[in-house]
């Protein structure tokens, strides 16, 4: 029997010639990461068993962007433990404000993943990076923790689920309405502890923001991880950021999949994720009146310059409903520039919007626009869960950039094909 | 390893945002972190939880974010065991690295009431339901995972097979 792309990238860092699901494996990591969140409690760990030098100076990566710039005291403090583990350790890439981003943006734009790679994340949306043809996966402090001392982390070989994309997607449809369709169709569970391994002639309607997207949102799936097939797409873009070496890894045409699906995503509409799980999904165009208090367009899920111009064109010449306030947070200092460079910012400030420096602040509740009681938005973001952006009654709807863009101008949910001038 | 308790029940899917809100992650202190344990779920949660208590939750227990501060406030509240039909990935290796004792078991949940004394022997692969006096079998751990579990966590693990 043949490997999925996932199974032979295990193998090869497990040092084995073949592994099936179930088996359970050591293997070598290129990257591990943390955040200001996971990071502290990983660095506890690690100073709690004498541990006295990570394994490699420059496979760590530390990014502060879940409370930063520092909305209190508390949180300054666990930035300032990052920030000193990193100077007493040497790790390289411990990225301070004005050089951060989400850390999910910020990676493969540095070029610190590429395809082939190993990568674990004290943060459950790493798996991103399975976009460029990598095998990367969440984890908890204590595995970070693990993985800096012996540059290992221990996995179960995860059963494969095939989606073969077919297709060229509509106008205002981008890899948040394929990937939240999807979830809609399996369901929060329906590729638990299972990598999602994506293909198709569709793949090439699909840019890598787009895929960076669907990747992402594997874990609201409960996904191991996502991975994409690698095309001359990845490969550009890998050239274009990374010099790190590479290996594309392909999934032989025997190799076992638990499920396979075939999806036309021609037919996919603007799709948007009710309260309060990604997986209560409807088209955009069958909510109804549901009228939104804030839009937020960013993180980790959306904060990329497509997703930037995405929002542009539809604020382009409109004004923010008078009821909403509009919260834009490009992800990275560079998709920053770039909205400058374009002339983005222009059209987000005289439609009424607020810029902000790159943070997930308001995704996780954290700061930045937090919701009061009863309050609802449309947000870029990943997860609705109750209370996740604020109040245990607000209410948060998944959506696109384009979508929430359009509800912002709008003052409920709508599509941006339904704007009138 | 035999924890007897009193259960406390929950649903399908309870995630990572429940457990422990993001606003309270400012803070990596257990007893903080317990103080505010399921507060967006069940705020009766933390002036009810006895110390041996039993969790007992649906499908997908655990889902969402990577946060160990998730598996930390259930054991820093008391819990001394979480039975569910199945746990979200990150979760449940959260909870084996931390020292959380995790059992699946579907059939158990289902006939399983809020309040009901439960016993769970991880070695055995069994739970007993000492309120109904019905008996279940459980998957059992892989025995590397066992040899985490008995080292009391991966960091301690790791430590061992250091020296």
């Amino acid at each position: 029997m043949g490997m999925t792309m996932t199974q032979k990238i295990l193998a090869k860092s497990s040092g084995n010639m073949y592994v099936t699901p179930g088996m359970l494996i050591s293997a070598k990591v290129d990257m591990v990461l943390g955040n200001d969140i996971t990071a502290p409690v990983a660095i506890k760990e690690f100073e709690k068993i004498g541990a006295e030098k990570v394994f490699d100076k420059e496979k760590i990566a530390l990014v502060p962007d879940h409370f930063t710039p520092n909305k209190d005291i508390k949180s300054a403090e666990q930035v300032k433990l990052m920030r000193e583990f990193a100077r007493k350790m040497g790790i390289k890439h411990f990225f301070e404000i004005g050089q951060m981003g989400v850390e999910h943006a910020l990676l493969p734009e540095l070029g610190l993943v590429t395809a082939g790679d190993v990568v674990i994340g004290a943060d459950s949306h790493t798996c991103t990076y399975g976009a460029l043809g990598a095998f990367s996966t969440g984890v908890g402090s204590t595995d970070m923790a693990a993985a800096m001392v012996t540059g290992e982390v221990w996995l179960k070989v995860p059963e494969a689920i095939k989606f073969n994309l077919i297709g060229k997607p509509g106008e205002w449809v981008c890899g948040k309405d394929i990937i939240l369709h999807i979830i809609g169709m399996i369901g929060v569970d329906g590729a638990l502890y299972k990598s999602m391994e994506f293909t198709g002639d569709g793949l090439e309607f699909l840019s890598m923001d787009d895929r960076f997207t669907i990747a992402n949102m594997a874990i609201e799936a409960g996904a191991k991880n996502g991975i994409f097939e690698v095309d001359d797409e990845t490969l550009k873009y890998i050239a274009e950021h990374s010099s790190k070496s590479y290996e594309v890894f392909t999934a032989d045409s025997d190799a076992e999949y638990v499920q396979e699906y075939t999806i036309d995503i021609s037919k996919i509409r603007p799709t948007v994720a009710l309260p309060h799980l990604p997986e209560n999904t409807k088209p955009v165009d069958e909510l109804g009146d549901i009228y939104i208090d804030q839009v937020v367009i960013g993180s980790c899920t959306n904060g990329r310059i497509e997703d930037m111009r995405a929002a542009a064109k539809v604020l382009a010449g409109r004004k923010v409903h008078k009821n909403v306030r509009c919260i834009i947070i490009p992800a990275t200092q560079n998709v920053w520039k770039q909205c400058l460079k374009e002339g983005l910012f222009d059209i987000f400030i005289e439609a009424g919007c607020a810029v902000s420096t790159p943070t997930c602040g308001p995704c996780l509740g954290g700061h930045m626009g937090i919701l009061a009681e009863g309050e609802r938005a449309v947000s870029t973001t990943n997860r609705n869960f109750v209370g996740r952006m604020g109040h245990v009654k607000s209410e948060v709807y998944l959506a696109s950039p384009a979508v929430a863009a359009a509800s912002a101008v709008a003052g409920k949910i709508v599509s941006p094909a339904v704007l009138t001038d | 390893m035999n924890y007897i308790g009193d259960v406390i029940k929950y649903g399908d899917n309870v995630d990572t945002d429940v457990i422990i809100p993001a606003r309270y992650l400012n803070t990596s202190d257990h007893n903080e972190l317990a103080k505010h344990c399921m507060e967006d779920l069940d705020k009766t949660f933390v002036t009810r939880v006895k110390k041996g208590d039993i969790l007992v939750g649906g499908f997908n227990f655990g889902c969402g974010s990577s946060r160990e501060h998730a598996p930390i406030a259930i054991k820093a509240s008391g819990i001394s065991c979480v039975v569910a039909k199945s746990f979200a990935r990150i979760f449940y290796r959260n909870a084996i690295n931390i020292g959380l004792p995790i059992v699946e078991c579907p059939e158990c949940v289902d006939e399983t009431n809020e309040g009901d004394k439960l016993e769970v022997n991880l070695e055995k692969g069994e739970i007993i339901n000492h309120t109904s006096g019905k008996k279940y079998k459980t998957t059992a751990f892989p025995d590397f995972i066992q040899e985490i579990i008995r080292a009391g966590g991966l960091m301690q693990y790791i430590k061992n097979k250091k020296k």
